[in-house]
């Protein structure tokens, strides 16, 4: 067996493979990100808000990036594509072609002046083709790396770009290189294409200008899209009044081959109406939809205040044909309702693209030699999804199935884990750790304050006048050193910072240039190097906030820049040196359930090498998999169940608590102690780190005589029947959303439309000539589970749909059972006889999580299940570090779902193990002992539960937790609370100097 | 000074994750706007102090903007409600003190929301180069209302 090797090729830079290349580089991996275009950030950074939250996308987006543009151990190679794959799990040479961007990352700046003075414009594919960009472009303006990159097929080489580029970074005659790669594992998350609706030609798409795809639609929804975030007609610029969405454009579409749900469409939809809504309050939104698939976490809840509170109108049909109105550009969708065919105007027509395999699936497929599905993507199998068909290739996001963020994000972590447990040993041999030298003692010394005002290229020297600038700053006060630079983030520029602070004997820093949220970690690094404390620097941001939005006012720009800047010198010369204290890390995981969730993320912690506890409440491990006989698939559940028991005890990192229970959670993060109670025997451990899987239960219905007549299961009885070899019946009927979607439980419970055609299905294959009859509101078969839906339906099963209004009616007649159920096709109510009547019953949450999440602090939802840190992006986080959650325990979920977040939570819970020690963010709340007064209000008021009472009854800050918001301090009636970095003395030093005061005047 | 000739001060206290990058989009994608705002930048708009307001009014401000997430989208969970409460009350003081409650807002920007952003620089100068410039930057105090 070759050497294995502590490197990762993630191939792919949308939000999974970002997160995967995060999780990996913070657990000890060098990471090779590679991206096909020249900038990371896949179709997230095009989406303008993300449901359910209607969180703006880049917003939350950008800081990954950023994270990952900047981590020492994650390179990106852009502009890239595998060529060649050779080796084994563990090692493999990777050979990568890499076209030239034609401008040289090490030097360009990405200040933009090339692009501004480019003469040619050409086609913004970013804005999907409605705006122009220039022939030397960056993809959108929070790119990451923040390279441009000429577009050579529509150069024409007239060389402006060079001349104008002050940086020197345009090399027009390089050409593409070959980069070998040596790595131990690959992932991949190169996500998926649209469905381009030119196929769809009944639509007219690419014929009408105002019929859209979904993707057009969200740029023309964003602020930075094509017209600015004002909803537009791309035929005459006019504002639409009524706007119809059009679902399943290239999804559940036999005709065109691709029969799976795109998973994500109807909820996008929704999404998009109701912002569109937000814009513009009079809008007419309709979606025409076949089912409305909100299958997912607070889903239906989304898409019932999209119909009840934003008055999206939902029209249950096909549209089957779009024409155009010649004299308006208006469009005719036409489709039949239950009183016939209808044609209906709109101004502007939306279709609902579905998630395609990406293009090169193919290549990439063949390249590598893993196996595609029928449909083109991604092979993988129910009990490993996250396993590709080649050993050591590991799969995550849309690329295996048509998935949300959430789901994507997820995967990514997990893919991370399964990376980690095949290399574990050498997690650390190939990633470079950063040592600085010791830092200076300043304390005692005045403020000696050197002050770098940047030109930008001519983006603030073009406007603002910097010599004068730099001028003044040298009569300000402490202030000893000043000078202006061409670009101050430049590498060269660096070395003369560190120079000046040593041959100055500066002790503050500021660098008046663009915005802190990109540059700040940069110089505060060379301020490190300089052996300075990082929150010795400070930046005044007049690029972004200054010369870039009063282009016109040289002159009143000048006079701002200069009041910015006295203001952050006021700020710096009360700057103090903060420690960021570190904590050790216990590396030993607390695992609580066993069910499939808890052993999985136990088994992958383990497979790294980290000790496990293992706590499960009954007295076998299992959980709810021992009672699926079956799955969608032609794995055998209870086999699995099996090997994963004897894996686990064959393990001796795991520690198995069975008839055991949580006591008591005290602690934080990388230092937590549990007290267990098992068997009533007590005992205590010590862990970094707890995952939360702890299950759901299938509700015990109270309806449909349940209980009463026999005859009456639920889908999981049935199953065990149906295992156990004693069905029998010539007639059943399942009632879907029992106990779901009403009033008591708004949301869906995901699995039973799903577990209901799996029994029909059992049912047709042990007994061809049973009835079976699937009463249901809604089919939510997404992804690849939409073919099981077509072949139930092939072999005979009646699918009859029923609303709220016409539930069905059950009864006993003469012993027998009588189910009335309204049909709405020929408007007539069906009595069936069954011999068997399944109720399909919501998943509910632990009715022990309560007490759960008060003893891990960690809070649930509305409907009692955990709630995560962000919906989209840390979906198996919690706020509290620390802790994390997988499973039922989350939401409703399937199988493969429930192991993709226990491998998930494996994943983000390495982060933390992996290191030794953790590093606590110095800019936080600290109390002084002498003023506070014990009134407890900035206990109430913190957000993350990070300041006690200590026994003297003084509020005491909790390093570790706190965050530094800040909300604490602002409420102190005996302003006893400091919030370093952010005192009250700097911040109002800050504001006032920029009004051309001191807080003495 | 004449009312055409004054162009007001206001300072500006920014939460460092919504609408500080929303500051910056407006930068970023060249939104004109007037150069009478001087940005602070706080972690969270629940760090702005009352005190902050009252000593920027004290000191010559003649507006003062807190801006932070749109709620539900706070990065520390709940600060921006508790500027919300925070500024209704100090709207009250500032009445109180013969202040008109307009030379304060609380808006809400997201990091996308550089338009907005620009927007609301663009209205607060216009309405407070109507209200004129401030009593108390004119060597005014505050005048407490019996």
């Amino acid at each position: 067996m070759l050497k294995k090797i502590g490197a990762v090729l993630v191939v792919g830079g949308g939000v999974a493979g970002v997160q995967t290349s995060l999780d990996l580089a913070e657990s000890g991996f060098k990471v090779y990100l590679l991206d096909e275009t020249s900038s990371i950030g896949g179709v997230m950074a095009q989406l303008d808000k993300t449901f359910p939250t209607n969180d703006c996308s880049m917003c939350i987006l950008a800081p990954k990036l950023v994270g990952a543009g900047r981590h020492p151990n994650i390179q990106l190679i852009t502009n890239a594509e595998i060529k060649k794959l050779q080796g084994e799990a563990g090692n493999f040479e990777v050979t990568v072609a890499k076209k030239s961007g034609y401008v040289n990352e090490e030097k360009c700046t990405g200040c933009g002046i090339c692009a501004q003075k480019c003469p040619i414009e050409v086609i913004d594919e970013y804005n999907e083709g409605l705006g122009v960009r220039k022939a030397i472009y960056l993809k959108y303006p929070q790119a990451v790396p923040l390279v441009y990159t000429i577009d050579r097929e529509r150069c024409i080489g007239c060389g402006t770009c060079r001349e104008v580029c002050k940086a020197d970074a345009i090399e027009i005659g390089s050409e593409k290189e070959t980069v070998i790669l040596n790595v131990g594992s690959i992932v991949l998350a190169p996500g998926f294409d649209e469905f381009d609706p030119n196929l769809k030609s009944e639509y007219g798409y690419g014929r009408f200008s105002n019929v859209l795809s979904s993707i057009e639609f969200e740029r023309i929804l964003n602020a930075s899209g094509p017209y600015g975030g004002i909803i537009l007609r791309p035929s005459d610029g006019e504002i639409p009044r009524k706007i119809a969405f059009i679902q399943c454009v290239g999804s559940r579409d036999a005709k065109i081959g691709n029969n799976y749900c795109s998973s994500t469409c109807c909820m996008y939809a929704i999404k998009e109406a109701v912002i569109a809504k937000e814009h513009n309050p009079q809008l007419q939104c309709t979606i025409f939809f076949i089912d409305a698939r909100a299958y997912g976490k607070e889903f239906d809840a989304y898409y019932d205040r999209a119909e009840g509170e934003y008055d999206v109108r939902f029209v249950r049909s096909r549209v089957s044909r779009i024409e155009e109105r010649p004299s308006s550009s208006n469009l005719i969708a036409k489709y039949v309702n239950d009183k016939g065919p209808v044609n209906e105007e709109f101004d502007l027509v939306v279709l609902s693209v579905g998630m395609n395999p990406p293009k090169h699936a193919e290549d990439l497929a063949r390249v590598l030699g893993i196996e595609l599905n029928e449909y083109d993507f991604c092979s993988t199998q129910t009990f490993s999804p996250l396993e590709t068909s080649k050993p050591g290739i590991y799969v995550c996001g849309a690329f295996s199935s048509p998935k949300n963020i959430q789901e994507s994000v997820a995967q990514a972590s997990g893919a991370a884990a399964k990376v980690a447990g095949l290399i574990s040993q050498e997690k650390g041999t190939l990633t470079t750790v950063k040592e600085y030298p010791p830092e200076r003692e300043v304390s005692d010394e005045a403020p000696r304050i050197g002050v770098f005002v940047c030109r930008c290229g001519i983006n603030i020297g073009g406007v603002i006048n910097v010599p004068e600038v730099v001028e003044y700053v040298r009569t300000l006060p402490d202030v000893v050193y000043a000078e202006e630079n061409l670009y101050t983030c430049s590498q060269d520029a660096q070395k003369r910072i560190l120079e000046t602070i040593e041959e100055h004997n500066l002790n503050r820093v500021v660098v008046a240039s663009c915005t802190p949220r990109t540059h700040e970690p940069l110089f505060r690094e060379t301020v490190r190097d300089a052996r300075l404390n990082i929150y010795l620097f400070e930046m005044a941001n007049i690029r972004d906030q200054c010369s870039w939005v009063h282009m016109h006012e040289p002159q009143k720009a000048t006079e701002k820049a200069k009041d910015l800047v006295r203001a952050t010198i006021a700020k710096a010369r009360l700057l103090k040196p903060l420690p960021k204290p570190l904590i050790n890390v216990t590396p030993v995981g607390l695992v609580i359930g066993g069910g499939l969730s808890g052993m999985t993320a136990a088994l992958d912690l383990a497979k790294q090498g980290f000790e496990v506890h293992l706590v499960e409440r009954e007295k076998e491990l299992g959980g709810n998999l021992r009672h699926i006989h079956y799955i969608l698939g032609s794995e055998d559940p209870q086999q699995r169940l099996t090997s994963t028991i004897k894996e686990i005890s064959e393990n001796e990192k795991i520690h198995v608590y069975l008839n055991t229970e949580l006591v008591d959670v005290t602690g934080y993060v990388g230092n937590f102690r549990t007290t267990l109670n098992c068997n009533g025997e007590r005992k205590e451990i010590e862990h970094g780190i707890a995952i939360v899987a702890t299950g759901a239960h299938e509700n015990k219905p109270t309806e449909y005589l349940y209980g009463v007549d026999e005859r009456v299961v639920t889908q999981r009885e049935l199953e065990e029947k149906l295992a156990k070899g004693d069905f029998e019946a010539r007639t059943v009927v399942m009632i879907q959303c029992v106990g779901s979607r009403n009033d008591e439980r708004p949301n869906c419970s995901r699995i039973c439309c799903a577990q209901a055609i799996k029994n029909a299905l059992k049912i047709k294959e042990v007994s061809p000539k049973t009835d079976v009859y699937i009463l249901y509101k809604d089919i939510r078969t997404y992804g690849f589970k939409e073919d099981f839906y077509r072949e139930a339906a092939n072999k005979g099963v009646l699918f009859i749909r029923y609303d709220n209004e016409n539930k069905p009616k059950v009864t006993q007649e003469n012993g027998n059972l009588n189910v009335l159920v309204w049909e709405p096709v020929i408007e007539t109510s069906i009595p069936i006889e069954p011999d068997l009547l399944v109720l399909s019953v919501a998943t509910i949450p632990n009715p022990d999580n309560k007490r759960m999440a008060q003893m891990l602090k960690v809070p649930l939802t509305e409907d009692g299940f955990f709630l995560e840190a962000h919906v989209k992006l840390r979906p198996v986080d919690f706020a509290t570090e620390g802790i994390f959650l997988c499973g039922l325990a989350h939401s409703p979920m399937f199988v493969e779902e429930s192991i993709s977040q226990a491998c998930g939570a494996a994943g983000r819970a390495m982060t933390i193990l992996s290191k030794e020690t953790l590093e606590v963010e110095g800019a936080i709340a600290s109390i002084d002992e002498n003023l506070c007064v014990g009134c407890g209000l900035c206990v109430s008021l913190c957000p993350y539960r990070a300041i006690e009472k200590d026994e003297k009854g003084t509020a005491r800050v909790i390093d570790v937790l706190c965050k530094g918001c800040g909300t604490c301090g602002a409420s102190c009636p005996k302003r006893a609370i400091m919030i370093r970095y952010f005192t009250d003395e700097q911040i109002l030093a800050q504001g006032l100097a920029a009004l051309g005061r001191t807080p003495h005047d | 000074m004449t009312k055409s000739a004054f162009k007001p001060k206001i300072v500006g206290f920014l939460c460092n994750w919504c609408s500080y990058a929303g500051a910056d989009l407006a930068g970023v994608s060249r939104i004109q706007y007037p150069p009478t705002l001087r940005i602070v930048r706080v972690m969270c708009s629940g760090r702005v102090d009352p005190v902050f307001v009252l000593e920027a009014f004290r000191s010559g401000a003649d507006g003062v903007l807190v801006a932070g997430c749109h709620p539900g989208d706070c990065h520390y969970l709940s600060g921006n409600y508790k500027a919300q409460r925070r500024i209704l009350m100090l709207k009250k003081v500032l009445e109180q003190l013969g202040l008109e409650p307009e030379r304060l807002r609380l808006e809400w920007v997201s990091a996308s929301e550089g338009d907005r952003f620009a927007t609301i620089v663009k209205d607060m100068t216009e309405e407070i180069t109507k209200l004129g410039p401030s009593p108390l930057s004119v060597g005014g105090h505050f005048n407490v209302k019996k």
